[in-house]
């Protein structure tokens, strides 16, 4: 299906937030995520089932004021 | 000072961005003595992670972190983002920012207050990026918010306390709630000029980023953060329109 991911467009075979990262490269680095403007916490990834169309953010560190 | 149940020894907070390497940073936190940094989430790359050295630098230095808000324009926006930030980070400090005008980068006062409510009723410790309006003020004390931080003039100008009188007013409705001053700080004489006012805390990024040797001037903004703090415990004279003579007047000789 086709996705967006920080705002780039992705075709994905998974269908979980979790399953997602794992399949675009994300691994264990730090990240935070949320799904169509919500929050979706680490522990919720394996059950938060994501769609055609849906947008993911995939957010990490970074310096700041 | 003590914010949100935590004592700080230093009041100086300090930003982790613009600054020209990540070695010229963490020397510039060691220099400034700083105990919180602010940090920010923005965009990971699968390939790329740029975010993971950043984030394993700064806990190698052992500072505690104030992640931000900065960006944001909406509620749900900010929200959103703290919640994010809080587990990314482990935290639930949040500098909320809630940009209203991109010009000013002046904050949606409206909007702060309704997302600091949010916030403050989920557990996050608000430390909320605010104007210098009294009454703004008094809205994010009632929705919860243990500390305030006006800016002194525009995020990145430099320009210093564009308005004392409000910042001020603001120390003297509020004697008992922590106050920093966030935003606009230039020069060091301009930090230690809000701490002579009383203000508990500075926290500043561009004036030791952009400095030509940013670990000099994070050490001098320590130094006169000390000093301006250590003026406004002194107990500074009150000012006169008119002068009076420092050596006595009185067994002063005669000569025509």
């Amino acid at each position: 299906m086709k996705i967006s991911v920080n705002g780039q467009p992705h075709e994905v075979k998974a269908t979980t937030v979790a399953a997602i990262l794992t399949e675009i490269g994300y691994g264990d680095a730090t990240v935070a995520t949320a799904l169509n403007g919500d929050f979706v916490a680490a522990d919720r990834r394996m059950n938060q089932a994501v769609r055609d169309g849906d947008a993911l953010e995939v957010l990490a560190p970074r310096q700041g004021g | 000072m003590t914010v949100y149940g935590t004592t700080l020894r230093s009041r100086l907070m300090l930003g982790t961005a613009l600054y020209p390497s990540p070695a010229l940073l963490a020397d510039a936190i060691k220099a400034s003595g700083a105990e919180v940094v602010t940090v920010s989430l923005r965009r990971e790359s699968g390939a790329e992670r740029a975010g993971q050295g950043f984030w394993s630098m700064i806990r190698d230095l052992g500072v505690r972190v104030l992640p931000n808000t900065a960006g944001c324009h909406g509620v749900k926006e900010a929200v959103t983002t703290a919640q994010m930030a809080r587990e990314v980070f482990q935290t639930n400090w949040i500098k909320l920012e809630v940009i209203g005008e991109d010009d000013t980068l002046q904050p949606d006062v409206f909007g702060l207050v309704e997302a600091a409510r949010i916030l403050a009723d989920e557990g996050f410790a608000v430390f909320p990026y605010t104007t210098d309006d009294l009454v703004v003020a008094e809205r994010l004390l009632e929705a919860g918010c243990e500390v305030l931080m006006p800016w002194g003039a525009p995020i990145g100008s430099g320009k210093g306390l564009n308005n004392p009188f409000a910042l001020r007013a603001l120390r003297a409705h509020f004697p008992e709630v922590p106050l920093v001053v966030d935003a606009g700080i230039g020069l060091p004489s301009h930090a230690a000029a809000a701490m002579e006012l009383g203000y508990d805390a500075i926290l500043l990024n561009t004036a030791v980023a952009k400095a030509g040797d940013p670990v000099a001037m994070a050490k001098s903004f320590a130094m006169a953060v000390e000093a301006g703090r250590l003026a406004y415990d002194a107990g500074p004279m009150e000012p006169r329109d008119m002068a009076e003579p420092s050596t006595p007047v009185i067994g002063k000789a005669f000569l025509p």
